[in-house]
């Protein structure tokens, strides 16, 4: 039996390959779902293309309806654009903190 | 009531507010000050020149005419934007790594820098250009002329009024665009200036909108109530253009000079991106955002028939709101200017670098290292160019008429740049894209842009209408807006759908076929991987580790002493005490010239990029430094060479040195030798003359012995001088040989009985008289004289009891070869190289001859051709001498 004082020491912690193995996996899968984000846009943008066209007697989607659906696409890409931005702006700050505990404590 | 001439005031005004924002900004960037002037915000607002006098007019237009669909032109970028994670980012990063000053030089770098794909594209965004150009000239007329309308003074003239707006936009360009040099700096001024226009027209525009929806309609739900009354209240968009439009702006938004102008040229920092990729869709969102309000309100207010267009002035004006519509127009104004100043530059710098300098380089060939002189006429050529751009747009519009809606000559423009998508595209993603994919993609592209869009568009007296309806020669399948019986589809969707497709077709095919040069393939793979080879560049100024680098580097190359003083008097320039200098590009311009003395101007460049991280090492980087490289390994061998060549003769020198040396001091022996030689018989002469002068009653028995001795002596001076005469003759190659024909035997035979006559030592000479038999063709006396020399030595110095001389003669290959071998003790072999010098004896005990037989011998020899040598080891003394044989005996 070896006493605690016997022990090797042991680098505390969390172990950093993990940590940043679940960073680096993290900032990976958000620049996947920014790719992702323009073919979501052109998707939106494309539904309008299903309406119905108007019939003779003012049916089909009112213009304020259109313009509504429109904008609404436009403002979320928007603002999820500016939410990946952020987030993309956080990762790459945190990298430099993130390289510097990839060593063990010596 | 605003008056045109009040309008032209206020025209006047804003271009010199523009300027006065241009040159402070330039100032402030200069000066290191102004980090505002490098903001995302800044950058942002540089983009909206997407947003010309088309947008600012036209989409209301586009709006009153076909609903929503306007809204294309800016989702199109909206989805580029948003995408910039891994198309915008990589386009920027390749052009800052390769310093790319436009989309020519980028298409160009990335297939090999080929120059002619530079041209094309030039040719291509110059003639896309030119009917945006023509777009911005009828905007600014026609709004013009809205004003010229309510001025009472009526003194407007259209004509005119586009030439002057033409010629003063052109003007304006040259003054904006070509007061910065060099391109690859960023243009702070004129990107503010830009940035300052932006906001103007989003303010006009939004102005006018509020206006609208709270001024006239009175609130949202009243005006969402009016647009559904209204005649384009339905949702009904042409599927097709939809699709096309959008792709088609997505596509010129990175294609167009103007916008990689912006975009990828002047950008400072690769992370504003970031901030564009939201703020930019924004912008386009508030700038269509009171679009479609403006058309119902304009289509509702005003008479039928009048110019949708113009709504966004003529709403205002009919509202009798003078001072928002004189606001609009500024708006319209700055869209345009804005437009036409940036691209202007861009394609300037594409004509200036592309077409004009290789020309001028090419007619003169010695001129490129005059640096100032190329500098001028880069400068002279942007300028032209900038005229003649504005002049083919001024053209291009008196040609089409100025009647054609705005919005598609402006898409006009976007189908004809779009063309460089996929070799852009290729270029970025592909490694396998060739030049001659894009070549030939491009050239594919640009027919059919010309000949189903533009020439068809151009009017009536350009392409005939019979063209158009049954195609050339009747070919109904070659028709121009109906190619391959592709009938009844919308124009530009037409031609979006055949030249894009043929386009990417072609480059695709012709980049599988055809096989890329080496440097392609190296542009290929830094296009391709250019997250792998480059590090993010940030902003450079003002980080002092960089001056820290820098001086590093500077030391090693220059040495401690020179890098410092010149890095201190920077500083001292720059008014930085304490500490090292800014990098200013003043700064690195002479830093990188001062380092280039020493290491090349390629390497040096190459040095300092690295550190400033303003550019990755580009491939023709790397080239350079390997000429620069293999001159100096080439330099360095020459001289090699030479020094080579100088130790050689250095050598030869000492050798010949050595040689004179040896020559004088033998001279001085022979000169003490003579003298010693010529003074013993003379003292002998002397005494036994003086004896016979002062002796009384000497006997005549003594007095003849006296008068022999002094006659002996007299004798052997005399031989001695005849000999040293002779040899000396021999030796200048004075002597005259008489030639005669004799053979061998005959000349031993009186050698022998001249130097055995009275001699009383018992020399017993063997010959073979057999083997003597060989003609001779030679100077028979002279080689008497060796012969008789050769066998008299052996009578005195043959050392043997009963000396014997052996005579052989043999005939060796056509010489002849005679050895004279005694049985004497020989000559010590330390003393066998001496015996042909003058005055060498190999024994003093013996008197005789003044050593000067051997010596006379082998001159002798050697004027006869032949040779005689000693032959060591044949128990005696032993000479050999060989003679050649006459040619007709040897021929025997």
């Amino acid at each position: 039996m070896t006493t605690p004082e016997n022990e090797p020491a042991r680098p505390t912690g969390p172990r950093p390959s993990v940590f940043l193995e679940r960073q680096s996996y993290r900032r990976r899968r958000l620049a996947d779902a920014a790719r992702m984000l323009p073919f979501v846009g052109a998707g939106l943008i494309c539904i309008p293309l299903l309406w119905p066209d108007p019939g003779p007697e003012n049916s089909g989607v009112p213009l304020s309806s259109a313009i509504l659906y429109v904008f609404s696409c436009w403002a979320a890409l928007i603002v999820v654009s500016l939410l990946f931005g952020f987030a993309a702006r956080r990762m790459s700050s945190s990298e430099g903190s993130a390289a510097e505990s990839e060593q063990w404590p010596r | 009531m605003a008056t045109l001439n009040v309008l032209i005031l206020v025209c006047l005004g804003y271009v010199v507010l523009l300027f006065g924002v241009a040159f402070a900004a330039d100032r402030m960037a200069a000066a290191g000050r102004g980090k505002w002037l490098r903001s995302p915000l800044i950058y942002t607002l540089s983009l909206s020149i997407y947003c010309t006098a088309w947008t600012f007019y036209g989409a209301v237009g586009n709006a009153a005419r076909s609903g929503l669909e306007f809204v294309t032109i800016y989702l199109g970028p909206t989805l580029v934007m948003i995408s910039w994670w891994w198309g915008l980012r990589k386009l920027v990063r390749v052009g800052r790594s390769q310093r790319v000053t436009s989309v020519a030089d980028l298409i160009s770098s990335r297939y090999g820098k080929s120059n002619t794909l530079a041209i094309c594209v030039t040719i291509l965004a110059v003639l896309g250009g030119t009917p945006y150009i023509a777009l911005q000239l009828q905007s600014i007329t026609l709004s013009f002329s809205i004003f010229a309308e309510a001025d009472p003074s009526g003194l407007y003239r259209e004509g005119a009024s586009v030439f002057w707006v033409a010629a003063g936009l052109a003007v304006f360009a040259i003054l904006f665009g070509t007061r910065n040099l060099d391109a690859n700096e960023r243009h702070h001024g004129v990107v503010t200036a830009i940035a300052l226009e932006s906001v103007v027209k989003l303010f006009a525009l939004l102005a006018v909108g509020i206006f609208v929806v709270w001024g006239v309609a009175g609130g949202v739900t009243p005006m969402m109530e009016r647009i559904d009354a209204s005649e384009i209240g339905r949702w009904n968009v042409d599927t097709g253009r939809w699709m096309a439009i959008t792709f088609l702006s997505a596509a010129a938004f990175v294609c167009l000079p103007r916008m990689f102008q912006v975009m990828v040229v002047e950008n400072d920092d690769e992370s504003h991106l970031r901030t564009a990729a939201w703020a930019f869709p924004l912008y386009l969102l508030l700038m269509s955002l009171f679009v479609v309000p403006i058309a119902v309100v304009g289509l509702d207010l005003l008479p039928a028939g009048s110019n949708p267009d113009l709504f966004v002035l003529t709403v205002p004006l009919s509202q009798g709101n003078d001072w928002l519509a004189m606001l609009s127009f500024i708006g319209g104004f700055s869209s345009a200017t804005s437009m036409v100043i940036v691209t202007a530059m861009a394609l300037s710098t594409m004509v200036s670098n592309h077409v004009v300098m290789p020309i001028w380089l090419n007619t003169r060939e010695n001129a490129s290292s005059m640096s100032g002189d190329v500098r001028n006429v880069v400068l002279m050529a942007r300028r032209v160019s900038i005229a003649a751009i504005m002049a083919l747009g001024f053209f291009y519009y008196r040609m089409s008429g100025g009647g054609a809606a705005l919005a598609s000559i402006g898409l006009v423009a976007f189908a004809g740049v779009s063309q460089i998508l996929p070799a852009l595209v290729g270029g970025l993603f592909w490694r396998g894209a060739t030049r001659t994919g894009a070549l030939v993609g491009l050239s594919v592209g640009f027919f059919l842009w010309i000949y189903t869009l533009l020439l068809p568009g151009m009017g009536g007296n350009v392409m005939s209408a019979s063209v158009i309806e049954n195609g050339p020669f009747g070919l109904g399948w070659l028709r121009p807006q109906a190619l391959f019986g592709l009938d009844g589809l919308d124009p530009m969707t037409h031609t979006v759908l055949w030249s894009l497709s043929l386009n990417t077709l072609a480059f695709c095919l012709a980049s599988l076929l055809s096989f890329p040069s080496p440097l392609e393939r190296l542009q290929g793979a830094q296009f391709v991987n250019v997250f792998d080879h480059s590090v993010a560049p940030g902003g450079w100024t003002g980080s002092v580790a960089q001056s820290e680098d820098l001086m590093i580097m500077t030391q090693r190359i220059l040495g401690a002493g020179p890098a410092q003083d010149f890095f201190q008097a920077e500083a001292e320039k720059q008014g930085v005490r304490g500490r090292w200098p800014e990098p200013t590009p003043g700064f690195l311009e002479r830093l990188e010239r001062e380092l280039s003395g020493s290491v090349g101007a390629a390497t040096a460049h190459a040095m300092i990029g690295q550190i400033v991280g303003g550019s990755s090492v580009s491939v023709e980087d790397l080239l350079a430094v390997a000429d620069e490289s293999a001159q100096l390994l080439e330099y360095s061998s020459q001289l090699e060479a030479k020094s080579a060549e100088l130790s050689r003769t250095a050598r030869k020198l000492r050798e010949a040195n050595e040689k004179l040396t040896q020559i004088s001091r033998q001279k001085d022996a022979f000169l003490g030798q003579v003298s010693h030689e010529l003074r013993t018989p003379m003292t002998s002469i002397r005494a036994f003359s003086e004896i016979m002068r002062d002796t009384d009653g000497l006997s005549a028995e003594e007095s003849r012995r006296y008068a022999t001795i002094i006659h002996d002596e007299a004798l052997r001076l005399t031989r001695l001088l005849d000999d040293l005469l002779d040899l000396s003759v021999l030796e200048n190659g004075q002597v005259s040989l008489n030639m005669g024909d004799a053979s061998l035997r005959t000349v031993l035979d009186r050698a022998v009985s001249t130097t055995m006559a009275g001699a009383d030592s018992p020399l017993t000479i063997l010959r073979n008289l057999s083997a003597e038999r060989i003609a001779l063709h030679s100077d028979l006396d002279r080689l008497g004289q060796v012969f008789i020399n050769l066998i008299s030595n052996a009578q005195k110095y043959c050392d043997a009891p009963e000396p014997v001389l052996t005579i052989s003669a043999h005939d060796v290959g056509g010489q002849a070869v005679i050895d004279f071998v005694d049985n004497g003790s020989g000559i010590p072999p330390d003393a066998q190289s001496m015996v042909f010098e003058k005055f060498a004896r190999v024994g003093f005990d013996k008197a005789g001859g003044a050593g000067l037989g051997l010596a006379i011998c082998r001159e002798i020899m050697h004027r006869l051709g032949g040779e005689i040598t000693y032959l060591p080891g044949q128990g005696g003394a032993a000479f050999r001498v060989s003679l050649p044989l006459p040619h007709r005996q040897a021929a025997q």
